[in-house]
């Protein structure tokens, strides 16, 4: 009889051997696959709007010899990097001063929670109006986008620091660099390495969208330029690599941050 | 609680501060009403909004959506956590797809959506039932992991089937754990689609963000943008209280 949560002994352990795990998964797997295949030839929808499968990999593969690709991600890898770094300089600037002061955090806290909650996206045009419709419009919401996070994170962080931590550094007349680089940084290393992953992956979104919803470079462009000539198989190939370089990016930050 | 609200009250004394001074300097000349607004013309540009019907509408329109995105999200969700606590190997294959779907950026792939269920609400409730989904799942299923042993053991004690045992023990210990999903759930389908009616210039208030921008109001591009943010943190707010206030004590 399969074992459930409901019938198992109390206490029990469950052993769940790794192999029917990983056939469930394969089995899964191929579901979705055959599902997908037989949306596609079944005419249910529009005519080409989910493409075989076999045409989504030519695509893939086509998308990865264009040398134009190339160019749209470095413009984008640009913006995501550039955008990160100051969104997660200026987090940490916010957010060590929140944490630190009560009374400062008390005050502020309200708008940063409230702004943060909002989907980042709608201040495009106001980047848009600061920057142009060029890269710097992009940079500037990836920017917006990371830098919630790391603030909150930030001021969290700070306000968990054990204050005998604190008195031991001044009872050693540590200097005000030591203290930042000896017992504050430490202490605060786990939360900027939480926020770093986070703000990383909101700073991929915020890019992405922006670039398809107005611009002239970048893989959210190249994306919208599919969409609107209706190359749906290309559409899959660019929305394919995006995806798996967002995933990859996310897992390799998730790997780093395990590291510290 | 006094100094609670004194920081509440310096903290609205620093945003006043802020606007007078962003006023000076757009008055002054050295920034130009057309990138950013300044301050006093916003009272005005929402008066305007109201008027015009860019208000009441569009909110009624985008919440409705999230309302709808988060029931789907219920109905699928909710039995779909159940069935991975119910069976721990179909837990233990697709808790980690789930969390990492959970951190994956699947808005991104809203064109796609927008291909195959074409510019409309399917799509912006289709965007907002898949960010909600997610949390309603994950956080069933550890509702229904964390229900006290002790509660199944009475229940098994008294000869319950396992259908009884579940909806009369294991259902009821999970509930507020299921609400927590449900709150989360509907927070992120809200934002989602407030997101996606502007990238699309499609609904409510996503909508309206985008198409003053068009038209090159920006006092009124502003006030709607404040519209939204003072949307989603109210709703975030009026959920974390009602959540506490429903939680048994």
């Amino acid at each position: 009889m399969a074992e459930t949560a409901l019938t198992r002994a109390a206490g029990g352990p469950s052993v769940l051997r790794p192999t029917r795990v990983s056939l469930i998964r394969a089995v899964t797997l191929l579901a979705l696959l055959g599902a997908w295949e037989l949306l596609a030839r079944s005419g249910w929808l529009y005519e080409g709007v989910v493409p075989p499968l076999e045409k989504v990999v030519a695509a893939c593969v086509q998308l990865l010899l264009t040398p134009a690709m190339y160019r749209h991600l470095g413009v984008t890898a640009w913006e995501v990097a550039a955008g990160f770094a100051l969104g997660f300089a200026a987090g940490v600037a916010c957010g060590v001063p929140m944490g630190a002061g009560r009374f400062f955090g008390d005050a502020v806290g309200p708008y940063v929670d409230a702004f943060a909650t909002a989907p980042k996206i709608i201040f495009l045009p106001i980047a848009m109006l600061l920057f142009g419709t060029g890269i710097g419009s992009k940079l500037a919401l990836g920017a917006a986008s990371a830098f919630f996070p790391v603030a909150i994170n930030t001021a969290a962080g700070v306000r968990q620091i054990d204050p005998v931590l604190a008195r031991v550094g001044r009872s050693f007349r540590l200097s005000a660099w030591q203290m930042a680089t000896r017992i504050y940084f430490p202490a605060l290393r786990r939360s900027l390495v939480t926020s770093m992953r986070l703000a990383f992956g909101l700073a991929v979104v915020g890019v992405l969208l922006a670039e398809i919803k107005l611009s002239s470079a970048g893989l959210g462009f190249l994306a919208n330029e599919y969409y609107t000539r209706f190359r749906v198989p290309d559409l899959y190939a660019v929305l394919i690599l995006v995806f798996a370089l967002a995933v990859g990016a996310n897992s390799l930050m998730g790997r780093l941050a395990r590291r510290f | 609680m006094d100094r609670r609200r004194a920081a509440a009250l310096a903290g609205l004394a620093g945003v006043t501060v802020a606007a007078a001074l962003l006023e000076a300097v757009i008055r002054a000349g050295w920034i130009s009403p057309l990138i950013i607004a300044p301050p006093s013309s916003l009272p005005g540009a929402f008066a305007k909004l109201w008027r015009e019907g860019f208000v009441l509408r569009p909110f009624a329109l985008t919440i409705a959506q999230a309302f709808a995105a988060t029931a789907l999200a219920a109905l699928a969700g909710i039995p779909w956590g159940y069935w991975l606590w119910r069976r721990p190997a179909l837990g233990a294959a697709y808790e980690p797809w789930i969390g990492a779907a959970f951190a994956a950026p699947t808005i991104l792939l809203f064109p796609l959506f927008l291909v195959i269920f074409g510019r409309g609400y399917a799509t912006t409730i289709f965007v907002g039932f898949l960010a909600a989904v997610i949390p309603v799942v994950l956080k069933t299923r550890e509702a229904f992991l964390g229900v006290p042993r002790v509660l199944l053991e009475v229940g098994r004690s008294l000869h319950l089937s396992a259908p009884a045992l579940a909806r009369r023990i294991a259902f009821p210990a999970a509930v507020p754990g299921i609400f927590t999903g449900l709150r989360l759930g509907l927070i992120y389908a809200l934002v989602n689609i407030i997101g996606m009616e502007f990238l699309i210039d499609f609904g409510g208030l996503g909508r309206i963000v985008s198409e003053m921008y068009f038209r090159y109001e920006i006092p009124a591009m502003y006030a709607a943008i404040l519209l939204i943010v003072a949307v989603s943190w109210t709703f975030l707010a009026a959920l974390a209280r009602l959540e506490t206030w429903l939680r048994p004590r």
